[in-house]
């Protein structure tokens, strides 16, 4: 929880945002305001954008990352910050792609007007919905910036791999390459990717791709 | 785990009591000792069928439903099948040799665009511990790989897998293909994967949609029960 202002000046830490998310705690009056709800994992880029864009009439909600790794958790979570903490405001913005929910995200956007943003997963809007259908491969696993540094979190502890690592190739060897989508420009992000292949046992890749189509998506929000 | 003192001999075990510690120990995913268990009991003139059906299958089932049940989770029943591979892979040829019954025949694999087949391969483990012969066609398949593979096998199912939203579409590709050419009504059409539910299986027009390995086993079960009614009837 982030006390204090509607729009917290930092997102708390990655492991908060990985378990807890980010509930920003509401302006006095939300009438004429625009809640983003999104994925804890993208948070800092959130943040970023509404920093980025003077948007100081956006607030943000994030629900826990860790629901990545459970999608059809994802919906029925959304709902219910849509009807709490989005009750009162002017528009609402879902800042989740169908993230595997088999259209469920959709379905609870269309029931309470709120837009989303589109395409399949971060992984693909990260890079571009129509670059990433042209270029994303089967046999690739992808990491952004925030699964990167919660690799353990997300990936390692999970599948059981700390426990476990005879497992490893049961999960992963059917892939080839792990790909890192970066939003940032970070070598030491870069090095700790490449250390996850590493222990993946998979080739390595880095792809610079700033925030892709997440940025137009914000950019597009309601003005004041 | 028993420390080394108080280390467990198998072969000093009687039958029921074996049974038992291989069932304790397919729960804790210990390849070796599932082994050699597997060993003992056929030493003691145990049929491979039996060592199969009491020792390893039944263990899998309490796997299965712990499972189901939340109180165990994937790492813990890729070991037990891990194990219960170890086991298998020394009673798979006497199994042919003994003329095993045979329940039915299934093709099973992922969908085009889709490289996860840990369910699938537990899917096939459990078939076969349950006596259905099955041709697992590995990942990635276009309809035309499993109409192949369903007539060279002269199968009576068929299983699809998806682990994602973005590839489970494409078992409507291979059932609406299957209907188009005439052969849907030659198949039982099974799905399973974790972002499929009923309603996805019924949509698409698949026979069932199975949550996970055990309940695909025992729906295969009902269904050649059903098949075999009919025939009986007929």
């Amino acid at each position: 929880m982030i006390a204090g202002d509607a729009r917290p000046v930092a997102p708390p830490t990655d492991a908060v945002l990985t378990d807890e998310g980010l509930t920003a705690t509401g302006a006095a009056n939300p009438a004429g305001r625009v809640l983003v709800i999104g994925c804890g994992a993208l948070a800092r880029e959130i943040l970023a954008l509404i920093r980025a864009n003077g948007m100081a009439h956006v607030d943000l909600t994030c629900l826990p990352a860790i629901l990545h790794n459970r999608p059809e958790r994802i919906a029925p979570a959304l709902e219910a910050a849509i009807l709490g903490q989005g009750a009162g405001y002017d528009s609402i913005f879902v800042a989740y792609a169908d993230c595997g929910s088999g259209g469920e995200i959709a379905k609870v956007c269309a029931r309470h007007g709120a837009e989303m943003i589109e395409g399949p997963h971060c992984y693909s809007f990260f890079e571009g919905n129509a670059r990433f259908a042209e270029t994303g491969e089967v046999t690739s696993f992808y990491l952004t910036d925030f699964l990167t540094r919660q690799f353990d979190a997300f990936v390692i502890k999970p599948l059981g791999l700390d426990r476990h690592p005879q497992l490893r190739d049961l999960y992963f060897g059917n892939y080839e390459k792990l790909v890192y989508l970066a939003q940032t420009d970070d070598p030491a992000l870069d090095a700790r990717a490449e250390a996850a292949a590493n222990r993946l046992g998979l080739a390595y890749e880095r792809r610079f791709t700033g925030f892709g189509d997440l940025a137009a998506a914000m950019a597009g929000l309601p003005g004041r | 785990m028993a420390d080394d003192d108080e280390e467990i001999i198998l072969a000093d075990l009687d039958d029921e009591e074996l049974v038992l510690q291989m069932q304790d120990d397919l729960y804790d995913g210990m390849k070796e000792e599932i082994e050699e268990g597997t060993r003992i009991l056929l030493e003691r003139g145990w049929a491979p069928y039996k060592v199969l059906t009491e020792a390893l299958v039944s263990g899998m089932k309490v796997v299965g439903d712990d499972f189901r049940d939340g109180i165990l989770f994937v790492p813990e029943v890729l070991l037990a099948a891990g194990a219960m591979k170890g086991g298998m892979a020394i009673l798979k040829p006497l199994l042919a040799e003994t003329g095993a019954p045979t329940i039915g025949r299934i093709v099973i694999g992922t969908v085009k665009g889709d490289i996860h087949d840990i369910g699938q391969n537990l899917v096939t483990m459990m078939m076969e511990g349950a006596g259905f012969e099955v041709k697992n066609i590995g990942i990635n398949n276009p309809v035309e790989a499993y109409i192949e593979a369903l007539e060279e096998f002269d199968a009576d199912f068929l299983g699809m897998s998806a682990l994602l939203t973005t590839t489970m579409p494409y078992m409507k590709v291979v059932i609406d293909t299957l209907v188009a050419e005439g052969k849907r009504d030659k198949y039982i059409v099974l799905v399973g994967g974790a972002p499929l539910n009923e309603e996805f299986g019924r949509a698409i027009g698949a026979d069932a949609y199975c949550r996970d390995a055990a309940v695909a086993v025992e729906t295969a079960k009902e269904f050649m029960h059903r098949k075999h009614n009919r025939m009986a009837a007929g």
